[in-house]
């Protein structure tokens, strides 16, 4: 038996990790990667809350898969854009040549 | 059994988003990150959950992955240097993930939640599919439309015409 207690420590390490992530990279492909890993820790929460019949966790959870892949297509189209017109997707460049 | 597969996959869940964390090179962090998703996937089944297993299998791995490494591709000349990317803020960031950690992990160190109940029932996918179309029909529906937008306006925005509007 897995305490549930665990999941959540999992759960809140993964999402430190995102954040990490998404602070100390410049590359805006790696700060949606970091973005995505946040929304999957939360969604371990979402899992793990909803055991013993309870399904309303896990609707939770598919609706926020749900707008992590919209969000993971809109921020990628953005990133192309934006790499068409400035030719990088270094984040601060970008804010830098901003006229 | 089901504890070693439950650390097993929550260490290599972990360990894999560490990679991302500290790698350099773009690619090796997309794939550490298709691991990270097949880890939490088997958390997702550990927890009873097959039907949100399988959703995130397709729609992480099938979809949001490839569309990560097609904007690698695109974004990126495939020539060394350009892949690579350093970190900055490494201090902010490391003192940030670390205080949210700590902060976390003592929030819930006093909670006190008890064992995962481990009855699986065996139509739980048909319950998910009827509260979809009965409790959660509305999201369900604002769901829907919300994808057709964000395809609408992915495509707009990753188009060419967009910047030839603009000359």
């Amino acid at each position: 038996m897995i305490p549930l207690e665990h999941f959540y420590f999992i759960s809140a390490i993964l999402f430190a990790l995102g954040l990490a992530i998404v602070v100390t990279r410049r590359n805006a492909i790696f700060v949606l990667m970091g973005v995505e890993l946040m929304l999957n820790a939360a969604n371990i929460n979402f899992v793990a809350i909803s055991h013993g019949g309870k399904l309303e966790g896990q609707l939770f959870a598919l609706f926020v898969i749900v707008v992590a892949a919209a969000e993971a297509a809109v921020g990628l189209a953005i990133i192309l854009a934006v790499y068409r017109r400035f030719k990088t997707i270094n984040l601060d460049k970008v804010n830098e040549i901003t006229d | 059994m089901t504890e070693y597969f439950f650390y097993f996959f929550g260490g290599m869940a972990l360990l894999s988003a560490g990679f991302i964390l500290f790698t350099r090179h773009i690619l090796h962090a997309a794939f550490a990150l298709v691991l990270t998703f097949l880890c939490v996937t088997a958390l997702y089944i550990l927890a009873n959950a097959e039907f949100v297993a399988v959703t995130q299998i397709m729609i992480y791995i099938g979809g949001i992955i490839v569309l990560v490494i097609f904007g690698v591709m695109l974004t990126n000349e495939m020539s060394g240097k350009n892949n690579e990317s350093s970190a900055v803020n490494r201090f902010t960031g490391g003192a940030l993930a670390l205080g949210l950690a700590s902060l976390l992990c003592y929030g819930i160190m006093r909670m006190n939640l008890g064992l995962l109940k481990e009855a699986s029932d065996p139509d739980q996918v048909q319950r998910l599919g009827e509260s979809l179309l009965t409790d959660f029909v509305l999201p369900f529906e604002v769901a829907a439309i919300l994808l057709l937008m964000a395809l609408i306006g992915a495509a707009v925005i990753a188009s060419d015409k967009l910047k030839k509007d603009q000359e």
